[in-house]
């Protein structure tokens, strides 16, 4: 038996300090992860984290399952920004297989990761704001998320869990609803977002709550490896799809915004200028979408990659009139689809860093071995060290603002 | 001048020699096996020197391979060198019955955590970590999940009386 963490009576007597259970399930902690602090006052003097309480072994899962039905599990790690997740597995796959996608359908993608960023990135911002005690701009922002949940919806009949595009590019084609509620929101989100902006990123108090709370120096927080707007609020601009561009990043033009201090401030204001970014991003590929349909009409029904026709579900009509959409949606569905061997590791910019997938084939229809690289994972770790000589009040909102989502940290 | 994957394993055979073995490129991306007991001076190396600068782990992570003999478990670490915007891939050999590999948290605090996983689910050992405890899965587990030992549940599989489920039982 190990040791239990909470202390007992005789010792707690003598004891000048208090032991605090922050968490499993607390309302300030946003999901299941139990901190156990040992505070003077409102003084944080230790924190022991404990985790795993959500862990569902996605790896030992996925080396029984056939690489499509490996998505939902993706759905799940990062859930507030599932489609990033689902596109990263998707890019995975086809850097093994060695697949290039045409430009609509890698714009396409862009377009959906980048509307999946800004949801992210409003759940953190809007929940930073709650945690310092304003709850309006949180109610008010939630109507834009439910917004890009729409447009999620329109396009692969789910919101949350997304299991959204397929080996190769989508499932089906966008629709036109898909574009108009892609154009209504564009329309409407930089007003809300603005107006969020004069709510929250000049406020005395939320500017009093969060400078100074929670930080992490550059070079701490390279050393645990931080990625995402965690590290560039410590004033690090490494953003994989700068890096490494992938799905034709390359062809867009945004700033990697940072901060200084990498404290719960800055924080929020690299999260808050990424989601501009994002807007922007999100116009130029329509604008880039737009101007290929014009000159080449007929790739206005493109969305996926014709050599991708082995892995992607040929879709319903073909397969109930047409002979090979037949063999291959049965060969599909019954995952008798073989890869190659190979030894592949694949990074995007989730909505907390750095997602990867490092997969090992060895030629069967499952993965042989598989590792997803949770960002949240890895900069949980450092949460003890932000917090510890700060308040109370403080290690709340740098929880909030680390962005731990419990469905990463525990896979 | 860029830093290419020629300079860095030429850097690396200079330093390390013959010891350095299955060098390859799969992807794109440079990958080499260290001998177990060399991880941390072949890291050390990498991280210190002036032309390199690999100082960003990325990834630390297990594999489990039943058929190499004598050398069962693997160790994959992949580091960055963010300056020259360059990955690279070491992998470790470890024998299953004495699974030794030298800590990197030294090096890296964020390896605490991943190295913490690593052991939780292929029960590599760490030598010199500060906390080799489990982290995912509860403390009184006894045995190492990821294994290939423990395949996951057949779905086929007839042996459950179990009726609700469907697995074998008796329709009535």
């Amino acid at each position: 038996m190990s040791e239990h963490h909470i202390k007992l009576s005789e010792e707690s007597l003598q004891k000048q300090t208090t032991t605090l259970n922050l968490g499993p399930t607390h309302p300030a902690t946003h999901g299941v992860f139990q901190n156990i602090l040992e505070i003077d006052g409102e003084r944080v003097l230790e924190a022991t984290p404990t985790i795993g309480y959500i862990h569902r072994a996605f790896e030992k899962i996925a080396e029984r399952r056939p690489y499509y039905q490996i998505t939902p599990l993706t759905d799940r790690l990062n859930y507030c920004s599932s489609p990033i997740n689902n596109m990263g597995w998707h890019m995975t796959i086809e850097k093994l297989l060695g697949l290039k996608l045409p430009k609509r359908v890698e714009y396409l993608r862009v377009i959906i990761m980048e509307l999946a960023r800004i949801a992210d990135h409003l759940v953190c911002n809007s929940v930073i704001a709650v945690d310092t005690g304003a709850l309006t701009g949180f109610t008010y922002v939630f109507q834009y998320r439910e917004m890009i949940y729409e447009i999620f919806e329109e396009i692969c009949g789910s919101r949350l869990t997304t299991n959204i595009g397929r080996v190769g590019g989508f499932e089906r084609n966008f629709t036109q609803v898909a574009f108009q509620k892609l154009k209504k929101f564009l329309d409407k989100f930089p007003k809300a977002l603005r107006e969020f902006e004069n709510l929250m990123n000049r406020n005395r108090i939320f500017m009093d709550r969060c400078i100074g709370a929670g930080p992490i120096s550059a070079e701490r927080a390279l050393s645990y490896s931080f990625t995402g707007p965690n590290l560039r609020a410590a004033g690090v601009d490494y953003d994989v799809r700068v890096a490494q561009p992938y799905s034709s990043y390359e062809d867009f033009d945004f700033k990697i915004p940072v901060g200084t201090k990498g404290d719960v401030y800055d924080r929020y204001m690299v999260r808050n200028d990424e989601m501009w970014q994002s807007d922007s991003i999100i116009r130029q590929a329509l604008e880039k979408i737009e101007a290929i349909e014009r000159e080449f009409p007929e790739q206005k029904d493109v969305f996926y990659a014709k050599e991708a026709d082995r892995y992607h579900l040929p879709p319903k009509e073909d397969v109930y009139t047409k002979m090979e959409a037949l063999i291959y949606h049965f060969k599909m569905v019954m995952g008798e689809i073989d890869a190659p061997p190979g030894e592949v590791y694949h990074a995007v910019e989730g909505g907390n860093g750095e997602v990867g997938y490092y997969l090992i084939s060895d030629g069967g229809r499952t993965p042989y071995r598989l590792h997803f690289r949770r960002p949240c994972f890895i900069y949980y770790q450092a949460y003890p060290e932000m917090i510890t000589g700060g308040l109370l009040s403080d290690a709340v909102i740098a929880l909030s603002s680390l962005n731990v989502i419990a469905g990463e940290l525990d896979a | 001048m860029a830093l290419t994957k020629e300079i860095i394993k030429e850097r690396l055979t200079e330093k390390f020699g013959e010891q350095l073995t299955e060098w390859a490129e799969p992807y794109g991306m440079l990958t080499f096996t260290a001998p177990a007991e060399m991880n941390l001076k072949v890291m050390q190396f990498l991280y210190d020197d002036e032309t390199l600068r690999f100082r960003f782990l990325t990834d630390l992570t297990g594999a489990h391979f039943p058929d190499r003999k004598g050398e069962e478990l693997s160790v994959i670490y992949h580091l960055h060198s963010l300056e020259n915007n360059i990955r690279l891939r070491m992998k470790v050999y470890t024998p299953i019955e004495k699974p030794d590999v030298f800590t990197a948290t030294q090096l890296f605090a964020g390896a605490n955590w991943m190295e913490r996983e690593t052991y939780d689910f292929f029960g590599v050992n760490f030598v010199g970590h500060p906390n080799l405890i489990r982290i995912l899965n509860v403390d009184e587990m006894d045995y190492f999940p990821m294994r290939k030992e423990y395949p996951m549940e057949d779905p086929t599989r007839i042996d459950k009386d179990d009726e609700m489920f469907g697995r074998g039982g008796t329709v009535v």
